[in-house]
């Protein structure tokens, strides 16, 4: 990707991009949060920039910078063998960008870690729920802010709604008959 | 003899409903068939899938907090355990990616030594993954003969490094060490016995009639959505696209060796078998070049800010014992700013994300493992299918527990 795609996708979104640069060969524009999925889908359906996958979503933490977070995009295309880097800055009272996964299903799960981790809302996320952590750890441990050796309350033991093992002691286990699974079981019919 | 009685007079009723009401099973987290600890909550029609949900973390160990703690030279140990059965590409990667935030170029020995040593990861990363999967569908001998193969290059690489797994063999602009002297011969060597394990397992695996059955049409995901799911390595090159970063974005010295990026085109787990068979032969053609091509020269650049100096000068000089002193407190002052690097690790695209607020640690380093977005993909590949077509499906993603986890 040349500088000069990086200036038309500038010229385009004049007021959604807040800056472009291209160091160290990852041309990077830094993206309003409020603009993000309108220049997303046109990076991805226009035919000069065609990005077809999404590499990578991760989050920088900056702590004592303002704004303190930045949500941070890799794309790539697979027909021109480009790449380009997204950032999204956003601040700690206001951390909630809009889900991408309905333009790239790798943001499924990617979007699930950085909420994970930084504790970001992703908008519009059809799933959005721990994967690394358990549900009931309290923080976000990849903050800045969250101590390297902080622990963990205790928990109760996880009661699941429906769990495998102890449908298979009620059923087979216990002498009590399985419920009536209505009409055209196959114990009602043999 | 009596003849045996078909099945439909066996049950008569073979196509009533027998199950109106789904099952949910846990599959997991120790499964003896799925190497790695995952647990997939299966929700179950009869023996077909119908929702597939899985829960990793189970190895999280906060490689990226404790990135942030440490200084540049010390993630090395924390890398090897990443992928642990290709840890010299993690290595490399990462090493690749603090050289160009330093925007330092590794010499050319180095980056020729990087290829080859990376490449011998490959292949052992290959031979693990077609042999577990093999012994996961019953065949316990492939297994061993994989291991075997393994094993020869693993005896290899501890000559080299050290180390068998925990290898750290990489170093901020350049290697740990040089190869050893006679490693061209010791590779003469085994190349032969590599190649017999490979015609062995071909032998007993690619026209395997009951291993067919398992892989061939199996687990299939189309082009379109490996790519939406950010599939990359041998689970996308098996769908048609032939996308090898080693071609498209030469790194080390891949743009000065002759080799070719093997693609299927069904996208099942047959053709992701097949093309990591052939991967390996690959493999085996770039390292025959670099030992062929293997320029002399020292293996770490000339940059005194970022090299050890040389022990006896820490000894014996005053200059060497400052530098020395501060490279290891104080760590490598790396430059203020981003970088996203990334190379063709055995399994697909591995980035880091790297950024740097001038001092001797990291402020982030992310990395981004190939199999956390093929693992984000694989209910799209079983939803629909068996139960039984978990176990191929799960070993040709080839999912490393230290890599996704993190």
């Amino acid at each position: 990707m040349s500088k000069k795609a990086l200036q038309a996708v500038q010229k385009k979104f004049k007021a959604r991009i807040l800056d472009t640069h291209d160091r160290l060969g990852n041309e990077t524009l830094v993206v309003h949060a409020d603009g993000l999925l309108e220049v997303c889908t046109w990076l991805r359906d226009d035919d000069k920039m065609a990005f077809d996958m999404l590499s990578d979503i991760t989050a920088v933490d900056y702590l004592n910078r303002s704004p303190r977070f930045e949500v941070v995009y890799h794309l790539y295309s697979t027909r021109l063998k480009h790449r380009l880097r997204l950032r999204v800055p956003l601040e700690l009272d206001g951390l909630r960008v809009a889900s991408v996964s309905g333009l790239w299903k790798s943001a499924l799960w990617g979007e699930r870690e950085v909420y994970d981790m930084f504790g970001v809302d992703f908008a519009g996320h059809p799933d959005l729920r721990r994967i690394l952590m358990y549900e009931e750890f309290v923080g976000h441990p990849l903050r800045r802010d969250y101590p390297i050796q902080q622990s963990q309350p205790r928990m109760d033991l996880r009661r699941t709604e429906r769990d495998a093992v102890e449908e298979y002691r009620y059923y087979y286990l216990s002498n009590t008959a399985p419920p009536r699974l209505g009409e055209g079981h196959v114990g009602e019919d043999a | 003899m009596n003849q045996p009685r078909s099945l439909d007079a066996m049950h008569p009723d073979a196509n009533a409903p027998k199950h109106e009401e789904v099952m949910v099973l846990n599959m997991g987290p120790s499964h003896p068939s799925m190497h790695g600890t995952v647990r997939m909550v299966l929700t179950l029609d009869g023996e077909t899938i119908v929702k597939c949900d899985p829960e990793i973390g189970y190895l999280h160990r906060g490689f990226e907090k404790q990135c942030e703690n440490a200084t540049w030279t010390q993630v090395f140990p924390y890398t090897d355990r990443l992928n642990y059965v290709s840890p010299l590409l993690n290595n490399f990667g990462y090493a690749l990616a603090v050289e160009k935030l330093l925007g330092i170029k590794t010499t050319d020995r180095c980056d020729y030594i990087r290829t080859l040593m990376g490449e011998l990861s490959r292949i052992s990363d290959h031979l693990t993954a077609l042999g577990a999967g093999a012994l996961e569908l019953g065949a316990m001998s492939a297994f061993l003969y994989a291991i075997e193969g393994r094993d020869l290059l693993y005896d290899l690489i501890e000559e080299v490094t050290g180390a068998r797994l925990t290898v750290s063999y990489a170093r901020v602009g350049g290697l740990k060490h040089d190869l050893t002297e006679d490693f061209s011969e010791r590779w003469a060597s085994i190349e032969p016995r590599i190649y017999d394990v490979l015609r062995k397992l071909d032998q007993l695996g690619t026209k395997n009639r009951v291993f067919m059955d398992r892989m061939q049409g199996t687990g299939v995901i189309s082009q379109a959505d490996a790519i939406s799911y950010g599939f990359t390595g041998p689970s996308l090159r098996s769908t048609g696209v032939a996308h090898d970063i080693r071609k498209d974005h030469p790194y080390f010295a891949y743009d000065r060796v002759d080799f070719e990026v093997p693609v299927g085109s069904r996208g099942d787990n047959y053709d992701r078998y097949l093309v990591r068979f052939a991967e390996m032969e690959q493999s085996i053609r770039i390292i025959r070049q670099c030992l062929r091509d293997l320029p002399a020269g020292p293996i770490m650049v000339d940059a005194p800010h970022v090299v050890m100096p040389e022990k006896a000068d820490v000894y014996n000089s005053i200059e060497a014992m400052i530098n020395h002193f501060k490279l290891v407190f104080e760590g490598i002052q790396v430059p203020a700013g981003e970088v996203y690097s990334f190379t063709e690790a055995a399994n697909g695209e591995l980035g880091f994300y790297l950024v740097s607020n001038g001092t001797g640690r990291p402020w982030r380093v992310r990395v981004r493992p190939p199999c956390f977005y093929l693992m984000g993909g694989i209910d799209r590949m079983v939803e629909g299918a068996m139960l039984s077509d978990i176990i191929p499906t799960f070993d040709t993603i080839n999912m490393i527990g230290g890599e996704i986890d993190r």
